[in-house]
């Protein structure tokens, strides 16, 4: 028996569902009767794994499950829909409310999802030189990965960042960085995603600065900023400072970005990470789509208008190995946030009903045993985001279990994704496997488990309160620790990892020493003997001054006087650092200590 | 080491990185074959883990790191206890470590490298085979 948590867990939410009243038609007892029953009898069912576990119910008869543990039934009929189900009342079309079949009435037809792969390590003269590569081999967007002395403020030189730098990814620490990182792109014409969050302001002030000084008109640059900083609370756990003035510094981001760059994601609302400290697909589903509801509270609270920065919000997916859980997943966040934009907020602009999504293949999912496997792993996970409707989509790299992929792996990644829009056919036709008994069944299933968290969070007062108490990392630890345990009892099969196992040579990979730290060390030395010192304290004053401010909403088109991304901006292009910015905000917010949850 | 001591575990999380899926699911499996675990959550330094292990009188330190940074943080690691004669305390790495900075680790003292796909189960069988005796037991 499955050891419960004080509130209900998704094994339990999925039980009560099974149990439901389903009225099969005539026809199909008939079958029942005649073609099941004496099949049963002669072949029994096996459930793929162990016989133990997720894999038997109360009664010790096989069960079948998604990776998330939900019950499968044998087979899905028009009796798993609900009795008044209709294509117009619970589905509609693609590119009308509720969404569920896709945001573009056109599907791929019209314009392919966007080939985007996550990229960075080392310094910035090495990651550019990939960035070319990728462009170069047909990648339509570019993805930063920074470094984590980068993601938590820290520059190269610090003492927290002895040993990091480069490691994880690109080392940026000043205005100077970026301009080598893009040097040669035209960032005019590229759209650039960067996975940053607690400074996330401050890397986009020195990527704007950039794009200025290259001749882009910020009116028409797009790309995005990740900055969702709840579920670095949740899951990635990157955070510096506490909840409040973090929320403060995202909200800055959003009414600067509707005033002054218009195209630009402000926010890309994340569940990848959640799924990747061990959520399942429900959880990821449910606690992303109501972050979003927590960002555009503090949004309303500051006076901003649904419609002006409901357009500019983004959202960012896992594609785990359970291929219609996740397809499903994907058709229900977009249905839930239609329904939540209009009834709850009261959005009248239609793009502000929109959830454009970006979606990553599960990093976690990946195995160091037989990588070569995760190639095929990651073709299904990439499949199932496009048959979902992706906006745009990163492929892993097949050595990824092990480092930061090598060329090599790279380029099969994108190649993948190619190979699934130029020769699958399946971006021909719109929401191909719209109508499926099975799927719609599941994306119901999905989008009334999502829903019964909304209630529970609601009941919290919120997100920031429900993180404060730690429910959703307690949520999150449990179902991570049962699916450890379904594979390790084998009852969860992986292939090459615990069945169909041999023994190996681990493959090449990509090896990052600590020259990177050196040489970003000795640039910073020469960045703070050539600039003007005075300059940069005078900026970084200035920004210490506003964000201890309370803002409010600008009238006459004006960002709120206290909005800290225009003295951001000035201390990007005064080269202060990444590590005196987020100095800087240190001392007027303060630092995070999460309570540690395990 | 006495059969109804407990084995005291301190698990840490070393370093910048936030991924604590692996930490958290290793403290979970340990206490539930029965070891006494202690998680010093995230971003803790060489010094603060090594005087947390002091002050819990562990038997075993489990370092997770995911990042690249185990060649900066292990030796330190290793340096402090050495210098405050607690060589008897097992250390065991797990994370994301390239084949070619184990051999050093081992050398410096890390009594195994957990890699990724390695069970919870052999983990736990390889501190019961290997946490080392101690000169006086533990009172408690």
């Amino acid at each position: 028996m499955r050891k419960t948590t004080d509130e209900s867990t998704v094994a339990e939410i999925a039980a009560t569902n099974e149990s439901e009243e389903r009225f099969p038609s005539l026809a199909e007892k008939q079958w029942q009767e005649t073609i099941l029953a004496p099949s049963l009898e002669k072949s029994p069912e096996k459930p793929i794994g162990a016989a133990s576990g997720v894999n038997l119910d109360e009664h010790g008869n096989a069960r079948f499950t998604t990776i998330s543990g939900l019950p499968i039934r044998r087979l899905y009929t028009p009796a798993d829909l609900p009795q008044d189900w209709s294509v117009e009342k619970y589905l509609g079309f693609p590119g009308q409310p509720p969404f569920t079949r896709g945001i573009h009435p056109t599907g791929y037809r019209g314009k392919l999802y966007t080939m985007r792969q996550f990229s960075g390590f080392a310094s910035p003269e090495e990651t550019n030189k990939r960035y070319k590569y990728l462009l170069e081999h047909g990648g339509s967007g570019l993805s930063v990965a920074f470094d984590l002395p980068t993601l938590m403020g820290y520059d190269s030189d610090h003492p927290a960042s002895e040993g990091e730098v480069g490691k994880c990814g690109v080392a940026i620490d000043s205005l100077e960085d970026m301009e080598i990182l893009f040097r040669g792109i035209d960032l005019a014409n590229t759209t650039v995603s960067m996975t940053i969050n607690s400074p996330a302001s401050v890397l986009w002030a020195m990527y704007l600065v950039v794009a200025e000084k290259q001749g882009a008109d910020w009116n028409k640059i797009s790309g995005t900023i990740q900055n969702d900083i709840l579920k670095e609370y949740i899951a990635q756990k990157e955070y510096i400072y506490p909840p409040a003035p973090s929320m403060r510094l995202v909200v800055d981001t959003f009414e600067f970005g509707s005033r002054y760059t218009p195209r630009f994601n402000t926010i890309s609302i994340s569940g990848y990470h959640i799924r990747e400290a061990g959520s399942t697909a429900l959880q990821e589903l449910a606690f992303t789509v109501y972050d979003g509801v927590e960002y555009v509270e503090w949004a309303l609270r500051r006076g901003l208008k649904i419609d002006e920065f409901g357009p500019r919000l983004s959202f960012f997916f896992n594609a785990h190995n359970d291929f219609f859980e996740e397809i499903a997943k994907y058709r229900a966040a977009r249905k839930l946030w239609y329904q939540l934009t209009k009834d709850r907020f009261h959005a009248k602009n239609q793009r502000t009903w929109l959830m454009r999504f970006h979606t990553q293949t599960a990093g976690v999912s990946l195995t160091a045993q037989q990588p070569m496997n995760n190639i095929a792993r990651v073709a299904l996970q990439a499949m199932a985001a496009v048959l979902g409707g992706t906006q745009s989509l990163h492929t892993d790299a097949y050595d990824e279990a092990l480092a930061l992929p090598t060329e090599q792996a790279a380029g099969i990644a994108l190649r993948t994704q190619q190979i699934i829009a130029y020769e699958s056919g399946v971006t021909q036709t719109v929401d191909p496997l719209g109508g499926s008994y099975f799927l719609e069944h599941l994306t119901l299933e999905m989008e009334k488990g999502a829903i019964d968290y909304f209630g529970k969070l609601d009941a919290m007062g919120g997100m920031v309160k429900a993180i404060e108490r730690g429910y959703p990392q307690k949520e999150i630890a449990e179902a991570s620790y049962q699916y450890q345990r379904a594979v390790e009892a084998k009852e969860k099969i992986i292939v090459g990892a615990n069945r169909f196992t041999v023994e190996e040579e681990s493959p090449h990979t990509l090896y990052i020493d600590e020259s990177v730290a050196q040489h970003q060390t000795a640039k910073l030395k020469e960045l703070r003997a050539r600039r003007s010192n005075e300059e940069v304290q005078r900026t970084l004053d200035a920004l210490k001054k506003a964000a201890a401010q309370e803002p409010r909403a600008g009238t006459d088109g004006h960002v709120s006087a206290a909005n800290t991304m225009p003295y951001i901006v000035a201390a990007a292009r005064a080269y202060a650092t990444v590590g005196e910015i987020c100095q800087a905000l240190k001392e007027v917010y303060g630092i995070y200590t999460e309570l540690s949850i395990t | 080491m006495a059969a109804e001591e407990k084995i005291r575990v301190l698990v840490a999380k070393p370093g910048l990185d936030g991924h604590d899926r692996g930490a958290k699911v290793i403290s979970r499996a340990l206490r539930d074959a029965g070891m006494e675990v202690i998680y010093t959550g995230l971003r803790q330094t060489a010094e603060m883990i090594v005087t947390a292990a002091l002050q819990e009188d562990v038997h075993v330190i489990g370092l997770s790191i995911l990042s690249g940074a185990h060649n900066a943080i292990v030796p330190r690691v290793m340096d402090l206890l050495k210098q405050n004669k607690m060589d008897d305390v097992l250390v065991v790495l797990g994370g994301i470590i390239p084949d070619q900075d184990i051999e050093n680790l081992k050398k410096i003292g890390v009594s195994a490298i957990f890699q990724p796909g390695t069970s919870m189960d052999s983990i736990v069988q390889f501190i019961r085979a290997n946490v080392k005796p101690r000169g006086v037991p533990a009172a408690g």
